[in-house]
C-alpha cells in the first residue's frame, strides 16, 4: 500500500511541508499541542511565535502581501480563535490570503460548553472567505489543501480549518496537494472578449480618460502591475492609484497623479470626477474613494475589471463590467488596442494633461517646516528621501499617519506598502511589518506608526527581538489620537472627547525594556540624523517622534461630499466645505 | 452590459442550489442579514441524495443592483453550484403548501367545509370541534383562503414557503 497513515497533527505539518509554507505565526494552547509536538519534530516549517493571536493574523497578512503567498496562522481554540477575528476581518476586507489553523475541543464535546469552547466557525463565517470544521481524519490533509487553494484563488481572502483535538490524535490517511480541486469553486480568469473589445474602443475615443488602479492589481501578481504600467504608457493617459493600490504604478512617473479618495490629491480627485471615461483596474468604488456617491464622476463612462462579480455594480453602476483576472484582461486589452493600432486622441490628451497641469499646480500636499517644532510630514518627506535610494517596505497603523505616510512615502514597486484599508485597524502595522521582514530578510521594513495605535499591538515587539527581526517603529508622536482629534475639529465643535493621549509611556525606555532599541527626536535638525541612526541599527528600533500635536491632514473630502468638495490644507476659509447633517451621519 | 439602475424595488423568487454540508444554510441566511437583504420566504431540501445536493428557494425583494448583488454574493459562496433568477428567466411555476386548523362547531364547521370545497383544500384530520385542511397553490390563493378561515375559527397556521421551478424542459 502506498498511502501513508499518520496521525493528524503530523499530516497538518506535513500538509504545509507540500504547501511549500516557510513561516507558521502561532500561539500554542491545550486544543493544538498535538500540532505543536508534531511541529516539534520537524524542520520543515518555522514556527514564529507571536504574542496575541492577532500579532499572528498580522504577522501572517505583512508576510502574503509582500510576498503574494498564502499567509499560515496556528492558533488554539476559544480565546486563541476569538482573538484571531480582527486579523481575520482585516484580511477579508483587503482580500489576503490567510489559512488559519485553529485548535478545538474533541468532537464529541462540541457543543458542551467544554473548556476553551467557542463556536469558531460559527464566530468566523462572516470574517472568512470560507470555513471547514473537520470531523474525519481522513478528510483532514484534503481540507487543508483545499483551503490554501480557495485563500490563493479568485478574489484571496482568510479560511479558517478547525481542528478538533481527538482529530489531530487519530491515525488516516494523508492525501497530498496534487489532487484538490473543487466541485462548485471555480474563478473565472478570463474575461468576455467583446467587453474587452468594447472597453479598449471606449478608451481610445476618450477625451479625458483616467486609470483608476486598486488592490486588486497587486493581488493579481507582479505580471499585472508590469501590464498596467505598459498600458498606461502606450496610452499615455493619466492613473491614480487607490490606498490599496499603491506600488502597482511607479509614483515618480509623470502620468501618476497620487492616491485618490478621502485624503487623496486634488489633481486625482479633479480628474476622477471630470474623466468622461474611467477604467478601474481592481478597485471596487469603496466609499472612502467615491465620496458622495450621487455626485461620483457624473460624466464619465465606466469600465470595470474585477475577478470577483460582487464587486462590480455594488456600489456605482458601470457601463461595462469585465469579470477576469487583471493581468489577463489588461493583456488581452493591451492585444486589442496593438492590433487596432488605437491611438488617443492627441489634441484632446494635450488639453486633458494641460488641465490636470493645472490642478497639479495647486500643489496640495505643501506645508511649511517652521519654527522648532516637527511637522510629521516633515519627518516622513525625510525618511523618503533618506530611504529611497534602497528596497523599502513600509507598514502603517491607523489614523492621520496613515494617510500622511500614503501621501509621502512613494512606491516604486508593488508589495512594498502594507496598510490596513478596509477595516483601519489600529496596531497593523507591527506585527505585518515582523511578517514582512522575516519574508526579506537585510531589507529596511518600517512601521509608521502613530503613539495611540502602536500601543494596541506593542507587545510584538518581543516577538521582534526573539527573532532577530531589525524591524523599525517610527512613531509621529502627536499625543493625541491625531485622526479622531480631526473630525472633532472638523465636525464636533473642537469638544476633543476622550482623543487625547495622556499617560504616554516613555518609548524610548519602553523599547529598551523589551531589549529593543529607542531613539528619539524632537527638533527638525535632529531629523535626519535620527533616521539614519535608524537605519543603521541592525536590531529593532523604536523612534518616537515628537510632531505637531494640532496638524491636519489634508486634502480631506469630508464625509458626504463630492470629489470636487475638497477641505485643502491653505484653501479659503469662506470658501471650505463644511460638513452637513447628512455627513455628519456617515463614518 | 450595462446593468438596470431604476430605483423600485421588486419581488424576486430565486432558486439555489448548494452542497449539502454542515453549516450552508447558516452561510446563505447569514449573507442576507450581514448585507440587510430582506427574506420573504425560504424553502430548502435536499434535492439529490448521491451528489448530495439542496435546493434553496429564496424569495426576496430589492432593486435590480440588488437583485444582482445579491445573486452575486450567493454564487461566491464556496458550497453554492448555481443561483437562478427564476423571476427574471423566463416562465415559471411558484407553489406553496399550507396546513391550516380550523375549530369550531355547526354552521361555521360546515361553512368551512364548503369553503375547502371550492379552494380544493383537503381535509387531512377532523374530530368533533376542528379540521385540518391542506391546501397547494400560489401564496395569493393561500392567503385568500386563510382569510377566508378567520372569521369561522382559524386556529393554526403552517406554511412551506414557496417552492418554484421554470416550465419547460431545461433544468436550473
Ligand atoms: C482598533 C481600532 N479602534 C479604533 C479605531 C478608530 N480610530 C481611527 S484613527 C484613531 C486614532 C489613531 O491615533 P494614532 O495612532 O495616534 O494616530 P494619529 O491619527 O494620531 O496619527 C482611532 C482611535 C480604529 N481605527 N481601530
Ligand atoms: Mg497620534
Amino acid at each position: 500500500m502506498s498511502e501513508t497513515q499518520m496521525t493528524g497533527a503530523e499530516m497538518i505539518v506535513k500538509a504545509l511541508a507540500d504547501q511549500g509554507v516557510e513561516f507558521v505565526f502561532g500561539y500554542p494552547g491545550g486544543a493544538v499541542l498535538p500540532i505543536y509536538d508534531a511541529l516539534f519534530k520537524t524542520n520543515s516549517v518555522r514556527h514564529i511565535l507571536v504574542r496575541h493571536e492577532q500579532g499572528a493574523v498580522h504577522s501572517a497578512e505583512g508576510y502574503a502581501r509582500s510576498t503574494g503567498k498564502v499567509g499560515v496562522v496556528l492558533v488554539t481554540s476559544g480565546p486563541g480563535a476569538t482573538n484571531a477575528v480582527t486579523g481575520l476581518t482585516d484580511a477579508l476586507m483587503d482580500s489576503i490570503p490567510i489559512v488559519c489553523l485553529t485548535g478545538q475541543v474533541a468532537t464529541h464535546l462540541i457543543g458542551n460548553d467544554a473548556f476553551q469552547e467557542a463556536d469558531t466557525t460559527g464566530i468566523t463565517r462572516p470574517c472568512t472567505k470560507h470555513n471547514y470544521l473537520v470531523k474525519d481524519v481522513n478528510q483532514l490533509a484534503r481540507t487543508i489543501h483545499e483551503a490554501f487553494y480557495v485563500a490563493r484563488t479568485g478574489r484571496p481572502g482568510p479560511v479558517v480549518v478547525d481542528l478538533p483535538k481527538d482529530i489531530q490524535l487519530s491515525l488516516g490517511t494523508y492525501a497530498g496537494p496534487e489532487k484538490v480541486s473543487h466541485r462548485t469553486y471555480a474563478p473565472r480568469m478570463q474575461g468576455d472578449t467583446r467587453a474587452i473589445e468594447q472597453a479598449v474602443e471606449l478608451l481610445a475615443n476618450a477625451k479625458k480618460p483616467i486609470f483608476y488602479s486598486g488592490g486588486g492589481v497587486i493581488n493579481s501578481g507582479d505580471k499585472a502591475s508590469e501590464l498596467l504600467t505598459k498600458f498606461v504608457r502606450m496610452t499615455g493617459y493619466p492613473i491614480t492609484n487607490t490606498l490599496m493600490g499603491l506600488g502597482a504604478y511607479p509614483a515618480s512617473d509623470k502620468q501618476f497623479l497620487g492616491m485618490l479618495g478621502m485624503h487623496g490629491t486634488y489633481e486625482a480627485n479633479l480628474a476622477m470626477h471630470q474623466c468622461d471615461v474611467m477604467l478601474c483596474v481592481g478597485a471596487r468604488f469603496d466609499d472612502r474613494v467615491t465620496g458622495r456617491l450621487d455626485a461620483f464622476s457624473p460624466n464619465s463612462k465606466k469600465i470595470h475589471i474585477d475577478i470577483d462579480p460582487s464587486s462590480v455594480n455594488k456600489n456605482v453602476a458601470v457601463d461595462v463590467p469585465i469579470i477576469g483576472d487583471v493581468a489577463t484582461v489588461l493583456e488581452a486589452m493591451i492585444d486589442v488596442w496593438q492590433k487596432r493600432s488605437y491611438k488617443a486622441d492627441p489634441a484632446a490628451l494635450k488639453q486633458w494633461w494641460g488641465q490636470i497641469g493645472e490642478w497639479r499646480a495647486r500643489d496640495c500636499l505643501a506645508f511649511r517646516q517652521e519654527g522648532a517644532i516637527i511637522k510629521p510630514q516633515y519627518a516622513l518627506q525625510r525618511l523618503y528621501e533618506l530611504t529611497k535610494g534602497q528596497d523599502t517596505f513600509i507598514t502603517t497603523e491607523v489614523g492621520q499617519h496613515q494617510m500622511w505616510a500614503a501621501q509621502f512615502m512613494k512606491f516604486e514597486k508593488p508589495n512594498r506598502w502594507m496598510t490596513s484599508g478596509g477595516l483601519g485597524t489600529m496596531g497593523y502595522g507591527l506585527p505585518a511589518a515582523i511578517g514582512v521582514q522575516l519574508a526579506h530578510p537585510g531589507k529596511l521594513v518600517v512601521d509608521v506608526a502613530g503613539e495611540a495605535s502602536i500601543l494596541m499591538n506593542i507587545q510584538e515587539l518581543s516577538t521582534a527581538v526573539q527573532h532577530r527581526l531589525p524591524v523599525k517603529v517610527f512613531i509621529l508622536n502627536n499625543q493625541y489620537m491625531g485622526m479622531v482629534r480631526q473630525w472633532q475639529e472638523l465636525l464636533h465643535g473642537g469638544r476633543y472627547s476622550e482623543s487625547y493621549t495622556a499617560a504616554l509611556p516613555d518609548f524610548v525606555k519602553l523599547a529598551e525594556a523589551f531589549h529593543a532599541v529607542g531613539l528619539r527626536a524632537t527638533k527638525p535638525e535632529e531629523m535626519d540624523d535620527v533616521i539614519k541612526e535608524m537605519m543603521a541599527v541592525d536590531r529593532p528600533v523604536v523612534v518616537d517622534v515628537a510632531v505637531d500635536q494640532k496638524e491636519n491632514c489634508y486634502p480631506m473630502i469630508p464625509s458626504g461630499r463630492a470629489h470636487y468638495e475638497m477641505i485643502l490644507a491653505d484653501g479659503d476659509a469662506q470658501k471650505q466645505p463644511t460638513i452637513t447633517d447628512a455627513g455628519l451621519a456617515l463614518v | 452590459m450595462a446593468i438596470a439602475t431604476d430605483q423600485i424595488a421588486r419581488s424576486h423568487t430565486i432558486a439555489i442550489l448548494v452542497d449539502n454540508e454542515a453549516g450552508v444554510l447558516a452561510r446563505v441566511i447569514g449573507l442576507f442579514s450581514g448585507r440587510g437583504y430582506n427574506i420573504e420566504s425560504l424553502t430548502v431540501a435536499e434535492v439529490d441524495a448521491g451528489r448530495r445536493v439542496s435546493r434553496i428557494t429564496v424569495v426576496t425583494s430589492g432593486t435590480p443592483m440588488i437583485i444582482e448583488q445579491i445573486k452575486a454574493q450567493l454564487s461566491r459562496l464556496v458550497p453554492v453550484h448555481r443561483v437562478s433568477d427564476l423571476t427574471v428567466e423566463g416562465p415559471r411555476v411558484e407553489r406553496e403548501l399550507a396546513l391550516v386548523k380550523v375549530a369550531g362547531k355547526g354552521e361555521t364547521r360546515v361553512e368551512s367545509l364548503r369553503i375547502a370545497d371550492i379552494f380544493r383544500a383537503r381535509v387531512v384530520d377532523s374530530t368533533n370541534t376542528s379540521f385540518v385542511f391542506e391546501l397547494t397553490g400560489s401564496a395569493e390563493k393561500l392567503n385568500a383562503f386563510i382569510d377566508l378561515m378567520r372569521p369561522l375559527g382559524l386556529v393554526d397556521v403552517s406554511r412551506t414557503g414557496i417552492v418554484a421551478i421554470s416550465r419547460g424542459p431545461n433544468p436550473l
